[in-house]
């Protein structure tokens, strides 16, 4: 196997490690959480503390 | 970056009592990175296009011109985006200030031109991966794991958090820009021993004035992504400052790069070679004979590519998860990971998208997607200031900057974008017209169908004060 096979096969393996570790998370997150927490996100609300509109 | 699981029910006792939202860890010199980092690849490939167009001078106007039509956009968004500092960036400026249809087609607008953007960057990954392989005996490398590599790594790294994503674009823009000041400064215009010819190169308008409104449409090239600064609002620690700051710092690295670019390719190169180059500043770095030369240009067109891609991921998940957020779509996408503080299901969503435009679709025609996305979104910004203007006024609500000159610079944009609807259409009017189509149907969709799901509620939550005679 000359080296750019090599790279080539590397790439794929490593886009199934970064391919796996952002699922893993995904589904842990989703079922530790409640949902009502993960979209708890609100526009503005930081803004609100942090700068004051005249 | 902060790494506290603020939502833990072991922190706080207090089972989910806690709100998610993103984090404000970023700088002024995160938003230079964001926008230039996005933009820069468009100096080491494509701009080059419009000298096919129109010939060198042609291409140095479309820059001016171009560079003009940025400068617009980026002091309106500096102004605007200062004061509606959240998410979403022109979508978010588009709710407020003109309506919901108009905020959903800017979404839109912004979520195709990135990811489209980013396919293409990916694609391009791979291109140069086999050109490397190429030059090093390899014929036939497969560029399709470097293309997936590409757009799986940095989707990682953007989900991972935003301080560590942005640090990596800022280093790898960094380099980029640095390596064109470097092949400038090689190629030592000052000395008799410079490379440079230009007083051999250079002709006349080989197509005449037509060549040159032909040029504008690849003329946007230098600067096309500088407007994703907008997207970090809600992530910045000092928004009023750190936006406009980072932005307008932006736009002047990027005309500087861009006349950099195109002086020292056009010296070195013919115009009937240049315009047809893949990749015209490695190109320029080999013409000068330079081994040094040849691998920093070689790392920079590969860096530029990164930070591209890599800011692309970053925009468009932040405005997919602001739609989501004001359930314009689904609200599913409006989560927030509570312990990495980003909007990691519109990054996940995104991926699959990007990889089947990556691996399946002609580099052109993505590109030529992402441009006339973007084009839409310059048009919709000149009414939006002006609407900006006449409901807050100076002096009715907080702004991080005041554009100058208001409105010339809206008056100029409006003027700049209908001359390069005109260029793209001599080049590629089946597809703006299909593009059009396309959004006059999301937007049926989104008024019959979709709207009817949003509460007012949900969207407007910012305080903000009334708008004048309201």
């Amino acid at each position: 196997m000359d080296v750019w096979t090599f790279l080539e096969v590397a790439a794929w393996a490593l886009s199934a490690l970064f391919a796996v570790l952002i699922i893993a998370d995904w589904i842990r997150i989703d079922s530790t959480y409640d949902e009502d927490v993960l979209t708890s996100s609100r526009e503005g609300e930081i803004e609100a503390l942090t700068e004051e509109h005249r | 970056m902060a790494q506290t699981d603020i939502a833990s029910p072991v922190a706080d006792g207090m089972v989910h009592a806690t709100k998610v939202g993103l984090v404000r860890v970023l700088g002024p010199a995160h938003v230079w990175a964001l926008g230039v980092g996005i933009v820069l690849v468009g100096e080491y490939m494509g701009w080059n296009f419009a000298v096919g167009k129109g010939g060198a001078y042609a291409a140095l106007i479309a820059c001016w011109f171009a560079g003009l039509l940025y400068s617009c956009v980026a002091m309106i968004d500096s102004e605007v985006t200062s004061t509606v500092a959240a998410a979403g960036g022109q979508y978010t400026q588009a709710k407020h200030i003109v309506g919901p249809l108009m905020a959903f087609n800017v979404g839109l607008y912004l979520v195709f031109a990135y990811t489209m953007l980013e396919a293409a960057n990916a694609l391009t990954v791979g291109f140069l991966m086999e050109t490397v392989a190429a030059m090093a005996g390899h014929e036939g490398l497969n560029p399709q794991p470097f293309i997936v590599l590409s757009i799986l790594f940095l989707a990682w790294l953007n989900y991972r958090g935003v301080l560590a994503t942005l640090n990596f674009s800022l280093v790898i823009t960094a380099v980029a820009f640095v390596a064109i000041l470097i092949l400038f400064l090689g190629t030592a215009p000052w000395s008799d021993a410079t490379p440079l010819r230009h007083a051999e190169l250079m002709t006349d308008l080989p197509y005449g004035w037509l060549g040159v409104l032909a040029a504008m449409h690849f003329g946007l090239w230098y600067y096309l992504g500088i407007e994703g600064t907008c997207q970090a609002a809600e992530e910045v620690r000092s928004p009023a400052r750190s936006l406009p700051f980072g932005t307008l710092a932006g736009i002047m690295t990027l005309v500087i790069a861009a006349t950099l670019t195109w002086y020292v390719c056009v010296g070195l190169m013919p115009w009937e070679y240049l315009g047809q180059s893949g990749v015209p500043l490695f190109d320029a770095a080999r013409m000068t004979g330079s081994t040094a030369l040849l691998v920093l240009l070689g790392v920079g067109t590969l860096f530029a590519t990164l930070a591209s891609a890599n800011g692309c991921i970053n925009d468009a998940s932040r405005a997919w998860f602001s739609m989501g957020r004001d359930h314009y779509l689904p609200a599913w996408f409006g989560a927030v990971h509570p312990v990495y503080r980003t909007p990691y299901r519109s990054i996940i969503f995104l991926v699959p998208i990007a990889l089947v435009f990556a691996l399946g679709a002609p580099l052109d025609q993505v590109v030529t997607f992402s441009i006339l996305s973007g084009l839409l979104g310059y048009t919709f910004m000149p009414f939006n200031m002006i609407m900006f203007r006449r409901k807050w006024p100076l002096g009715s609500i907080k702004r991080g900057y005041v554009h100058p000159m208001h409105p010339v610079p809206a008056i100029v944009l409006i003027l700049l974008c209908a001359v390069t609807f005109f260029a793209v259409f001599l080049g590629y009017g089946t597809q703006l017209i299909a593009m059009v189509v396309f959004y006059i149907v999301a937007s049926l969709w989104f008024h019959l169908r979709r709207y009817r799901y949003v509460k007012r509620a949900d969207q407007f939550t910012m305080p903000w004060p009334k708008p004048q005679g309201y």
